[in-house]
């Protein structure tokens, strides 16, 4: 009676190495490091890390060790401050061709290394980051591809001679067709243009007219479109930036949250990840009076005004030559001394740069600096985002020979030059984006939190493997051998999930000490309650877990709930309790259930026992 | 079977009416005094820092209030030297320009400061979540009430919920009658105890559908008693164990796990008199009978074992 068959044994043992196989790693601590990479995913030579290493040293900058690892090179330090200095000279020696990111590197054994297993990944909480939450204006990004449809639409009227005027109109393109024949002609141009779009005609006696409007499917496919490009351009910054394991996802509908471990300075990440400077260029109107248009407050047809950097008005035609999305790549350079931008341009973008050069030698054309501001403004109690373009001359240069797709301008700050070319270089934000949360956390704070976590675990673990001693003797023992396989699920669980640890996790995981007994302290009173009704010890355990088996379920199904409740709608620290809330249910089930009982099976079972101390 | 029934029910009406006090109480003050919400609710920025000599709260306040930050949360956080600022949004001034404004006050009081932390939510974020953490209760609370009906009956479901109410409530009470921040953290907690005392509650019930099989001749009081006496040294225990883990919790977590610590330790306590009192005293007061349980078809056969 009592004993398990030999694979249910086998199992539990199993499953108990596993689970310290995966624990493992988190015993052995980590170091704070830098990992420094190549751009191009290119690997860095012996000869260059030997390089690195002497210039370390002879600088007087504290590290312990320097080794290349899977073609980078990893530099471990005794402290996050020795990390911190050491990484902005580092930078500061290799340049703008390799990135140095601030990171933790476990200090495990070689042979754990290899099998490549980790430990539990910590939240920003626990070792110090920036978070921001953005808000994602996917109004204007519907809006911008609004404006599109209309240029191209108006372009083929143009082309087909078509006397029309043509406005947008909310989410819709109004077209007012002055000769009622075109009609036909236009739908097929709409038609041709995009066949999903909506045409509906409005014509009213007098006018003819009709409207163009996007369908649902295709608003929520644009929107779906910006969110997304919107995160591979924020990470795509980030890698940039230098930073190890970020978290860059969408959140809801609307929003994405970004999550940079080991940065300091929220200012320069946020002003990378939120910028939108891009560059246009444009032939100038050079017959007109730029002064002249400045005071009447309107520019002659076909021309548009603007400022260029002191302040003085220029006219150029509003028809752009190349604008910000036929760039790919920019990279800061310096001309006859002076911080320029190299820019290349894409197919499109090179074959209309190679036309309009072609026909205008000797023209000026300008460059324009592109920048999105974002403004959050009250109106009515309920917050109003806004987008604001400025536009700004930063250059205009005679056109002295025919170009493609590959020159260079001038005309910006060594700062600006470098931004854009970060920016440029990672792609542009398909709509603008707010920032509505951000928050900071110190080094020595997140450290402070893990002190304090852990030993909230370690006392509460010990005050309740005493009581449960004291209280239920060698069942007692039983079931604090249970506890601690729990908690080592619960770990490698964590572990093997690479789901990040917040301090709210690791008070889930102490409450989830306190409550893991439980399953334990049912089982047992049902056996004292056998035992008392005079059965036999024997007996009296397996009434007691089978008994105590549905009363087990029913409660721990319904806490289940709550925490998967949590986790559905909570976000940040709710979410992480609830993470580890659920996890440390379900071991403890398996851990009270199965686990114990192979022990009870083992000391007790297929024995006479005549009394059972309990 | 059971030899000493301690007559729990006997004393339904005091306790009744202690809960019936306690709720109101907390009504009360929730409607006057309302919560100490946190920034994750209002939006607004919180700092933390560090000063090289503890300051003197008072001080720090009346600083900030000459510089316009009347309204600003000052609290020690941790030590002495540590300090927690919180001040809610300003209309037209970003987060970030209070921030830097506040940071800067310190450092010109000639006392050196550390930033630990800094946090800026706006309002907008605020209000989703309050608007998500009332929705995530409701929404558990359904969940469970569906579950209990199906494992159980309706009658169970009504006493477990009325008692998650219960519970709920008056730990929201407290919160607001001590004026603690509560955060999201607290409202992670809140949800915890609804868990907490919801397992609590199903054991109880458990023992209560088991008897009511088993003990056909007793009646409903007998039976209700029956059954929370022979489950209290449960109860008691696993009570016990949570709140040393929260006890340790409170005591070593740090200021971050205060609010956390605390709901629970209230939620914890008042979940285990809840699950005795208020869910068994519900389904007496619903006129539980045998034939509520009645098994369907299949009989239990695990009461004749050796």
């Amino acid at each position: 009676m009592n004993q398990y068959p030999t694979w249910k044994n086998l199992l539990v043992l199993v499953s108990v190495l596993i689970g310290i196989g995966f624990a493992l790693p988190n015993f052995y601590g980590e170091d704070p490091a830098l990992m420094i990479a190549k751009e191009n995913g290119l690997t860095f030579s012996q000869a260059e890390i030997e390089e690195i290493d002497k210039f370390l040293t002879d600088d007087g900058s504290l590290f312990r060790t320097i080794e290349e690892k899977d073609g980078d090179v990893l530099i471990r330090f005794d402290n996050v401050e020795d990390q911190i200095q050491a990484s902005d000279k580092v930078r500061a020696f290799l340049g703008r061709f390799s990135t140095v990111a601030l990171t933790f590197a476990p200090n495990v054994p070689g042979f754990i290394d290899a099998m490549d297993m980790k430990p539990m990944s910590l939240g920003l909480d626990l070792r110090g980051g920036v978070y921001f939450q953005f808000q994602v204006d996917l109004n204007a990004a519907v809006q911008q591809r609004l404006d599109q449809y209309v240029t191209d639409i108006n372009k083929e009227l143009i082309d087909q001679r078509i006397r029309r005027t043509i406005r947008k109109e909310g989410n819709s393109i109004r077209i007012e067709l002055v000769n009622p024949d075109d009609f036909n002609a236009t739908r097929r141009i709409v038609r041709e243009l995009d066949n999903l779009l909506a045409f509906e005609n409005v014509s009213t006696q007098s006018q003819t007219a009709v409207l163009v409007t996007m369908t649902d499917d295709q608003v929520k496919q644009r929107r779906d479109f910006a969110i997304q490009q919107n995160i591979l351009t924020m990470r795509n910054r980030v890698n940039e930036l230098g930073v190890a394991e970020p978290i860059i996802q969408r959140q809801g509908l609307d929003r994405i949250v970004v999550q940079l471990p080991g940065v300091q300075d929220p200012t320069q990440a946020e002003r990378i990840l939120g910028a939108t400077a891009t560059l246009e260029f444009r032939l100038v109107c050079e017959n007109e009076n730029a002064f002249e248009a400045q005071e009447k407050g309107r520019a002659p047809i076909g021309c548009e005004l603007f400022n260029d950097r002191v302040g003085n008005p220029v006219l150029l035609k509003k028809k752009a030559i190349v604008t910000g999305n036929q760039l790919i790549d920019a990279s800061q350079s310096f001309s006859q001394g002076r911080p320029a931008v190299s820019i290349r341009l894409d197919s499109k973008g090179s074959k209309s740069m190679l036309e309009t050069t072609k026909k205008n030698l000797n023209k000026p054309m300008a460059v324009l600096f592109v920048q999105q501001r974002q403004e959050t403004s009250e109106q009515d109690g309920s917050f109003v985002n806004r987008t604001i373009l400025d536009k700004e001359v930063i250059n205009i240069a005679t056109i002295r020979g025919v170009f493609s797709s590959q020159f260079e301008i001038t005309g910006l700050t060594v700062f600006e030059s470098k931004d854009l070319a970060i920016l440029l270089r990672a792609g542009a934000l398909a709509a603008p984006i707010f920032k509505i949360e951000e928050k900071t956390v110190g080094p020595s704070l997140g450290q402070d939190n893990i002190d304090k976590g852990f030993a909230a675990i370690l006392y509460g673990l010990i005050a309740v493997i005493i009581f449960m001693v004291m209280w239920y003797k060698g069942f007692g023992l039983i079931a604090n051998i249970g506890l601690m396989v729990n908690l080592t699920f619960i770990v490698a669980i964590l572990s093997m999930l690479q789901a990040s640890l917040t301090l709210p996790g690791i008070a889930g995981i102490v409450l989830t000490v306190g409550m893991a007994v439980d399953a334990n302290v049912l089982i047992f009173e049902r056996i004292r309650e056998e035992i008392n009704n005079g059965n036999s010890p024997q007996a009296s355990i397996t009434a007691g877990y089978k008994k105590a088996f549905a009363t087990i379920t029913d409660a721990n199904v319904t806490t289940l709930i709550a925490s998967l409740v949590l986790f559905t709608f909570g976000t940040g620290p709710i979410k992480g309790f609830a993470i580890t809330l659920s996890i440390g249910i379900l071991t403890s089930l398996f851990t009270a259930i199965v686990a114990s009982r192979a022990l009870v099976n083992l000391i007790y079972g297929g024995k006479t026992i005549e009394k059972l101390r309990i | 079977m059971v030899n000493n029934i301690i007559k729990f029910l006997s004393i339904r009406k005091s306790t009744t009416i202690m809960s019936i006090i306690l709720i109101v109480i907390s009504g009360f003050s929730l409607m006057t005094k309302g919560l100490n919400l946190g920034i994750d609710f209002t939006g607004g920025i919180q700092i933390e820092i560090s000063f090289e000599t503890a300051p003197d709260i008072r001080n720090v306040r009346n600083n900030l209030a000459s510089g316009g930050y009347e309204d600003a949360i000052v609290q020690n956080s941790g030590s002495s030297q540590d300090l927690m600022v919180r001040i809610p949004p300003r209309n037209g001034v970003s987060n970030k320009k209070v921030g830097e404004d506040v940071i800067g006050m310190f450092e010109a009081s000639g006392n050196s400061v550390t930033l630990k932390s800094s946090e800026y939510i706006s309002a907008q974020v605020g209000e989703e979540l309050t608007e998500q953490g009332g929705l995530a209760m409701i929404f558990a609370l359904i969940m469970i009430m569906i579950y209990i009906v199906f494992r159980f009956q309706w009658k169970f479901s009504i006493g477990a919920v009325l008692a998650l109410i219960h519970d709920v409530i008056i730990t929201l009470g407290i919160f607001s009658l001590f004026q603690f921040t509560f955060d999201l953290s607290v409202l992670a907690a809140i949800l915890a105890v609804v868990g907490y005392s919801l397992n609590d509650t199903i054991v109880i019930f458990d023992r209560i559908r088991e008897n009511f099989r088993s003990m056909r001749a007793a009646d409903t009081i007998e039976i209700l008693n029956s059954a929370i006496t022979q489950t209290i040294k449960r109860t008691i225990i696993t009570s016990s164990t949570t709140l040393l883990v929260l006890l340790s919790l409170y005591i070593f977590g740090g200021s971050s796990l205060e609010g956390f610590s605390i709901a629970l330790i209230v939620g914890v306590l008042i979940g285990t008199y809840s699950s005795i009192f208020v869910a068994s005293t519900s389904i007496f007061y619903l006129d539980i009978s045998t034939t509520d349980l009645i098994p369907e078809k299949r009989e239990e056969v695990d009461d004749g074992m050796p």
